[in-house]
Order: structure tokens, then C-alpha cells, then sequence
């Protein structure tokens, strides 16, 4: 079904407004994504963003206003309708009066080349309540069936809204557990998700919305690399903070007999501390993390929206 | 891909629910039992030359049908208010294939009703050829065609907070109106009746005076609802998915 180049996903300039009664609101205003075939995609930002939104017109359950989207180079309507995308939608429940493994049979049967019904039930862990009607699930078998029934259909994409919303921590791991080794058949991936640690564990690339546009697209590491400013920590009692503003550094800070320099570019200021310091001691360096490059472009910290560039300039 | 295995849960499930076994046959059966058995020797119900035990055989038998297809829109509400319809979409079971599973389901349970309704009826003395039960069990499924349509619309239209009443109240006065539980005689009640697809179902016990049962008003009427509700139908289904 991957007819086309290994692009498993193209959203071009997708655009979307809702009236509402307080007016209209943008919620999507220019996103652009490309997946390639076997690609883990993480579809980052704060509620609000646009993902949904951007999910939605992915799937064609939402028109846009303007842009274009192509699944294995087939407009969405055609790729659902011949089975090759599985879906965890954020909300929904199960019809009711059916046991677990009958509404995973049931969904499966609608696909033409669907998973083992036993196999789906097992890989998300549900078999021990496989015979209980569905309105006797709790919360989390619930979540787990519903992770079934988008595993069952065996797609070629797999696209999940916020799965873990509704999770503990120990479903939580279990979910991507299953997603990762799901992934390694081959398959494409693209999960919204607003816990950044969740797509730098287990996404390949990140995909940054903010107030409906994409601000940052690349590998979860880069994104860390480029944005995450790096500390460095050291034990420097003797030496004033005015001498610590070395290149690289943007700002200095003491306590005790340590010293904290926030750097832009921590490679190039460790060089010169140790060229300047060399009895410098006990040396941390630490990486802000995605945490903190998703707070710069998205602006969530009181800064206005900035692109990838205007951060990193 | 078969929609043969979505067909079967689908009549699983109806047959699971409590509904069913309620409204659909069980209250019409017990209905049947008490209002039958008591005229079980009236061989000329109110004037219409039909005895009293196929009368309300075909009338509670109407009831229980039209009961079991209308639910249709009650089952497509509470499958939307769970957005089980919305993941739907994303499968490659269309949306045509997703109401005539529902509509197919709902006939096959209305089955169940029948054949419940002619045994009952069977037992207080209803005697007919084969091919007199065979005709009116055709008009029985040819008559609710409208009600399939009816269920779907309202399906497409009504909360799921409203469903339960609409679908409920509407089956009632539809069968009312329509002679389940007395032949409406010669006046106004007649008249109005005979723009109602409930009387046409009710009359199909007519089957046993001989002739085709309905005439041709019977058949105006029916196919007249069954094409103006589908349009309805189509109509709400359409407003209802592209409100995204």
C-alpha cells in the first residue's frame, strides 16, 4: 500500500476555522507535515494548538478550509475506506452488549488484512477481561480495548490523539510498549501528545504546534540539542562573576562555591572555562531538555510565538 | 472485508438488550395474549369480516415491528453520542453499508416478533393458507420500509437525552392512530387513518378477504412515506456528518 515514494503522510498549508458564538476561531492557520513511510511522528503542543484539528482533516473527518492532505498519496477518504489507517481517537466510547473479544472480532472483520484476534488482545494486555461486556470495563480496559480495535484493523498508519490522557503511569508505559514494538512491523505512527517526555521517549522526529501553526519540526534529539540550552555547573570559588561571561555563555550566576553558567552554546564555553579556569572542579553539564525548548516556541512562557529560526537566532 | 460478521454482532447485540425483549416482543405478546384470548371466538371483529384473534395478531404484530424498526434511530443516536459512529468513518464499512446492517438488523429481530405473534395466534385458532400467511408477512416487511426510514431520520436528528421518548411515543401513537387495538370503523378516525403507514401495516391481516390486502391507496400510501422519509432521512443523515 506504499505506493507512493515511502511518503506515508503530506499536509500541505492545511488551514481550519470554526464559527462560534464568541466568533471565529482559527484553529489550524498553515500546517504542514511529511511523514515517511515507517516513521514514529510525535504531534506535540499545548491543548489548544491545533493538533486535534490537524488530526481530524488528516483522517477526513474534518474539511479544511484550505490545503491539501494525502495518506500513501490518496486523499483520506479513500485510505480509511480501504483500510489502511487505525485510529485511537481522543474521546469515544464502545457500543455496548458485546464482549471484548467479539467487538475486536467485529471491528476486525471490516479490514481486509486484519490482525489475529487473540494477537490484538494480547498485545495490549486486555485478554484476561477478553469475555466481559464492554460496559463492565473500567476506565483503563476501556482504553485498552479501544487500542485494540484501532491495532486490529493492522493498518500501514497508525494515528493516535492523546492516547494516554486517561492513563496511570504504569498503563502509560505499557501503551507505548506496545506501540513501539507494533511500530517495528513496519509501521507508520503519528500520536498527538501534550507530554513532551512521551514523544522525546518514543517518537523519531517531533512535530511542534503552537496557536494552530507548526513552529518546530525535526528529531526529538535535535530539537533538544538546538533549543535545549545547556547549564553548566562548576566549582570556581575564587573567580568573579564578571570573569565568567566567557563566549557561549549568556548568563552567569553563583552559589557558594559554584558556579551556574546558562549557555547558548555550551561546547564552546566549556572549551573556554577550561581554557580560562582550568582548576575548575566538578564539572555538570545538563540539558534543559524538550521542556524547555517547547516553552520558547511556543511561546507559553509570556513570549510571543516564535518560529524554530527566531529562537535560534 | 465482510459485513456479514459486523451484521451478526449487530443482531447480537440487539437480541442482548433489554429493549428488545421488552417492547418488541414480549409486550406485544403478552398484549396479544390478553386482548385476544378473551375474543377468541368473535369471527367478525367491529365490521371488518376478520376474527378477533388475526385482527390483533397483525395488529400487535405491526406494533411490535414498527417497535423494533423505528429503534433503528435509537440505536444510530446512542452510537453517535459515543462517537462509535466517527470511528466508523475511519473503516472501510461505508456509511450506506453501516445503516443497511443496522436496517437489516432491526428486520431480522422484527422476524422474531412475527413468528412469536402467528404462533400466539396459531394457538387462539388463527387458520389460513400458506400462501395467505406468506402474503401478509410480505406486506408485514413491504410496510415497514417506512418506519425503517422514519428511525434512521430521527436518528440523524433527535439528542440522544430524547431519543428514548421520541422513538417510544412516536411507535405508540403511530399505532394507535394506525387500529392496533380496535378497527377504526367508517369515520373521521378511518379517514385520517388512511394517510397513516400504521394502518396499512395493521391491514395487512386484510389478506385473509381475499384479494391483494391493501388496493391501490394501501400501496400509494406506503411507497409515498417510505420516499419522503428516505429523503428526509438522506437529508439529516448529510446535515448531521458534514457538520464538521
Amino acid at each position: 500500500m506504499t505506493h507512493s515514494n515511502g511518503i506515508a503522510v503530506e499536509l500541505r498549508g492545511l488551514v481550519k476555522s470554526f464559527r462560534t458564538p464568541k466568533g471565529v476561531v482559527q484553529a489550524v492557520r498553515g500546517a504542514n507535515l511529511s511523514m515517511r513511510a515507517g516513521e514514529i511522528v510525535a504531534l506535540l503542543g499545548p491543548n489548544g494548538a491545533g493538533k486535534t484539528t490537524t488530526i481530524d482533516m488528516l483522517l477526513g473527518l474534518t474539511r479544511p478550509d484550505e490545503g491539501t492532505v494525502r495518506i500513501f498519496g490518496r486523499p483520506p477518504e479513500e485510505a480509511t475506506a480501504c483500510g489502511a489507517v487505525g485510529v485511537m481517537l481522543q474521546t469515544g466510547s464502545l457500543i455496548r452488549d458485546l464482549s471484548v473479544r467479539e467487538l475486536v472480532t467485529m471491528m476486525g472483520s471490516l479490514y481486509p488484512t486484519p490482525l489475529d484476534v487473540d494477537e490484538a488482545l494480547q498485545l495490549v494486555g486486555i485478554e484476561a477481561v477478553a469475555d466481559r461486556r464492554t460496559q463492565r470495563l473500567s476506565g483503563g480496559e476501556t482504553q485498552r480495548a479501544r487500542f485494540a480495535l484501532a491495532l486490529v484493523s493492522n493498518p500501514d498508519l497508525l494515528v493516535l490523539d492523546e492516547p494516554t490522557v486517561a492513563m496511570d503511569v504504569e498503563a502509560r508505559h505499557a501503551f507505548w510498549t506496545t506501540m513501539r514494538s507494533f511500530a517495528m512491523r513496519g509501521k507508520t505512527v503519528l500520536f498527538a501528545t501534550h507530554h513532551l517526555e512521551e514523544a522525546d521517549a518514543y517518537a523519531d522526529r517531533a512535530v511542534l504546534m503552537a496557536k494552530g501553526r507548526v513552529v518546530a519540526d525535526a528529531p526529538t534529539n535535535e530539537i533538544k540539542a538546538m533549543v535545549g540550552r545547556r547549564t553548566i555547573r562548576a566549582t570556581l570559588a575564587d573567580v568573579p562573576l564578571s570573569g565568567l561571561m566567557l563566549p557561549g555563555v549568556e548568563r552567569v550566576d553563583r552559589r557558594g562555591e559554584m558556579v551556574i553558567l546558562d549557555c547558548m552554546d555550551a561546547d564552546l564555553a566549556l572549551r573556554a572555562l577550561l581554557d580560562a579556569f582550568p582548576h575548575a572542579r566538578g564539572i555538570e553539564l545538563t540539558s534543559a531538555g524538550l521542556e524547555q525548548a517547547f516553552l520558547e516556541l511556543t511561546g507559553a512562557n509570556g513570549g510571543s510565538e516564535k518560529t524554530l529560526e527566531e529562537v535560534l537566532r | 472485508m465482510s459485513a456479514s460478521t459486523y451484521i451478526r454482532y449487530e443482531l447480537i447485540r440487539n437480541f442482548r438488550t433489554r429493549r428488545f425483549f421488552v417492547f418488541t416482543v414480549g409486550f406485544p405478546l403478552v398484549l396479544y395474549l390478553l386482548i385476544a384470548t378473551p375474543n377468541r371466538h368473535e369471527h367478525d371483529l367491529g365490521g371488518t369480516g376478520i376474527s378477533a384473534p388475526l385482527y390483533f395478531m397483525v395488529g400487535l404484530a405491526a406494533l411490535g415491528t414498527m417497535n423494533a424498526v423505528i429503534g433503528v434511530g435509537a440505536r444510530i443516536a446512542i452510537e453517535r453520542f459515543l462517537e462509535w459512529t466517527r470511528q466508523l468513518r475511519l473503516t472501510p464499512l461505508s456509511a450506506r453499508a453501516y445503516i443497511g446492517t443496522k436496517v437489516a438488523a432491526a428486520y431480522l429481530t422484527a422476524l422474531v416478533t412475527v413468528v412469536a405473534l402467528y404462533a400466539a395466534g396459531i394457538s387462539l385458532g388463527v387458520s389460513l393458507s400458506p400462501a395467505k400467511w406468506l402474503q401478509m408477512t410480505a406486506l408485514l416487511l413491504v410496510g415497514l420500509l417506512p418506519f425503517a426510514a422514519l428511525g434512521i431520520m430521527l436518528g440523524h436528528l433527535v439528542a440522544v437525552e430524547a431519543i428514548g421518548p421520541t422513538v417510544g411515543g412516536l411507535g405508540a401513537l403511530l399505532g394507535f392512530l394506525g387500529g392496533v387495538w380496535f378497527p377504526l370503523g367508517d369515520g373521521v378516525m378511518h379517514d385520517i387513518a388512511q394517510a397513516l403507514p400504521s394502518f396499512w401495516l395493521v391491514q395487512a391481516s386484510h389478506v385473509s378477504l381475499g384479494g391483494s390486502g391493501w388496493g391501490v391507496t394501501g400501496w400509494l400510501v406506503v411507497a409515498g412515506w417510505t420516499t419522503a422519509l428516505t429523503l428526509l432521512a438522506a437529508r439529516a443523515y448529510r446535515r448531521d456528518t458534514s457538520r464538521a
